[in-house]
């Protein structure tokens, strides 16, 4: 990156992404967000307001020396507030590992595509991530505790609406499949 | 906006923790959740040299229920995150306060990472559990490589953004105390939606005695000093049955006392009108709380 000085230390990162071990040595201050779109060109990630406002680098963690990860698959947080080298040797699901196993769109993507729940796109990784999350602690939201659990991201196109409809619409998706 | 550079450490226990500490002097900044700190540095408000990531420190990640009756207190570790203090159920039980406040910081996605104990090290005068800790009388434990000192909430917060810390001290645990006797608890607050910061907010915790009679009653207020601010209105409100107290009056009597600032969001004198309004509302809710808590209602002739 040419924002760094050759004289930076760097550290070696090591972490499993979506499944699959990725390495790279970067400067201390690279935030985790950069750290997945710019060293691991995984730029289904995005950026928005960098300050843990928006919602759009929301990404699922588990490691990294939390004693909470029994029985959890990933955990929500914003990968624009932390930096790459603290999640050495933790496990991250970006919104491109939020697919089925055959790479077709997961329930969530799905539910989106459904319901609409998208316009310009910018918002939607941070929500196919944190709904993905939130369906496995709650697999029947009613419609307020829906509202309630995107309450943290930023939408400036739909009017959350459709939204909304997508976290229910992807609930019948998951409980379909358990069922099926 | 990107941070600007800074050495990283990354200790992986206490000791190690207080051993850079001591080094590294005023340059150094301990970085627990980094929900606070990483986008003051990503907008450069804060530049630390030096970095300390206490998120190894795995012996300090817990919530413990401590003693009980009168001594009872609720203990949260430095890498306790704001979500597992607010799911565990034990501390719930003793303590509600600890959840009813905590749902009101930011959103999930920030409570997985935020730690409670870096919350109140933070200080920030509109940081919910600053004024739950004061309002309990609660403390906060402090280590250096030196010596360890128990502070407690009067005299922890110093200013907006700003504890007693010295560079070389690590918070290593909040001690919320449980309230004595048939308590209830609420915190309301006001805020443009729910999870921003708020414009004002209330913590109430009441006890009532066996008829049902205010005991004691204090509230907790953000957004409207420096530091927390805690009143006593159990003189105020005066020995009467719950349902005839005048929590209206207690409501102004608290509003007066209060000196809140005006900024972009709300005026002086709008944050003093919700100061007052959430607060007979808290301490009506915190005395129905304490009912449904304690049954106290069954004790009472009809």
């Amino acid at each position: 990156m040419s924002d760094t000085s050759a004289a930076e230390p760097r550290h070696e990162v090591n972490l499993v992404v979506n499944g699959v071990p990725r390495s790279a040595t970067v400067p201390a201050r690279r935030l985790l967000s950069d750290f997945l779109r710019h060293d691991l060109g995984l730029t289904g990630t995005h950026t928005g307001c960098e300050h843990g406002v928006c919602g759009a680098c929301t990404v699922l963690v588990t490691g990294a020396g939390r004693s909470d990860d029994e029985g959890v698959s990933g955990r929500p947080i914003r990968s624009c507030l932390q930096f790459a080298v603290m999640y050495d040797g933790a496990e991250i699901t970006t919104v491109e590992g939020c697919t089925r196993p055959d790479g077709e769109l997961g329930p969530v993507q799905q539910a989106f595509q459904d319901c609409h729940g998208l316009q310009c796109g910018f918002c939607t990784p941070g929500f196919v991530t944190t709904i993905t999350a939130y369906l496995e602690e709650n697999p029947s939201p009613s419609e307020e505790e829906a509202r309630e659990a995107i309450s943290g991201n930023l939408c400036r196109c739909t009017g959350y609406q459709n939204i909304v409809a997508s976290v229910l619409r992807a609930a019948e998706l998951k409980s379909e499949e358990v069922g099926g | 906006m990107k941070p600007s550079g800074f050495t990283y450490h990354r200790p992986q226990t206490v000791d190690e923790a207080l051993d850079v500490l001591g080094r590294v002097g005023p340059e150094g900044k301990v970085l627990a959740g980094g929900q606070s700190l990483v986008p003051m540095m990503n907008m450069r408000l804060a530049a630390p040299a030096e970095l300390i990531d206490i998120n190894r420190l795995t012996a300090l990640d817990y919530v413990q229920v401590e003693g009980d009756g009168a001594g009872a207190a609720v203990r949260v570790g430095a890498t306790a995150r704001h979500t597992t203090v607010e799911r565990d159920t034990a501390a719930f039980t003793v303590l509600p306060l600890l959840r009813q406040a905590l749902s009101h910081v930011a959103h999930s996605t920030i409570r997985n990472q935020g730690t409670t104990v870096g919350s109140l090290v933070h200080a920030d005068p509109a940081g919910e559990m600053t004024a739950v800790l004061a309002l309990l009388d609660g403390s906060v434990e402090v280590r250096s490589a030196h010596g360890a000192r128990c502070v407690s909430a009067s005299d922890f917060f110093v200013g907006p953004l700003e504890s007693c810390l010295e560079p070389d001290e690590l918070a290593t645990s909040a001690v919320f105390p449980v309230p004595e006797g048939r308590s209830g608890s609420a915190w309301l607050e006001v805020a443009r939606r729910h999870g921003d910061y708020a414009v004002c907010g209330v913590g109430a915790v009441l006890r009532l005695d066996g008829d049902a009679r205010v005991v004691a009653a204090r509230t907790g207020y953000i957004s409207v000093d420096a530091t927390p601010v805690v009143l006593d209105l159990g003189e105020v409100i005066g020995r009467v049955p719950y349902d005839t107290a005048d929590w209206d009056a207690a409501g102004r009597y608290a509003a007066a006392q209060l000196q809140p600032e005006g900024d972009i969001h709300a005026s002086a004198a709008y944050r003093r009108q919700l100061a007052g309004v959430l607060t007979s509302r808290a301490l009506s809710a915190a005395a129905r709380h304490a009912l449904a808590r304690h049954d106290i209602m069954t004790e009472v002739p009809q």
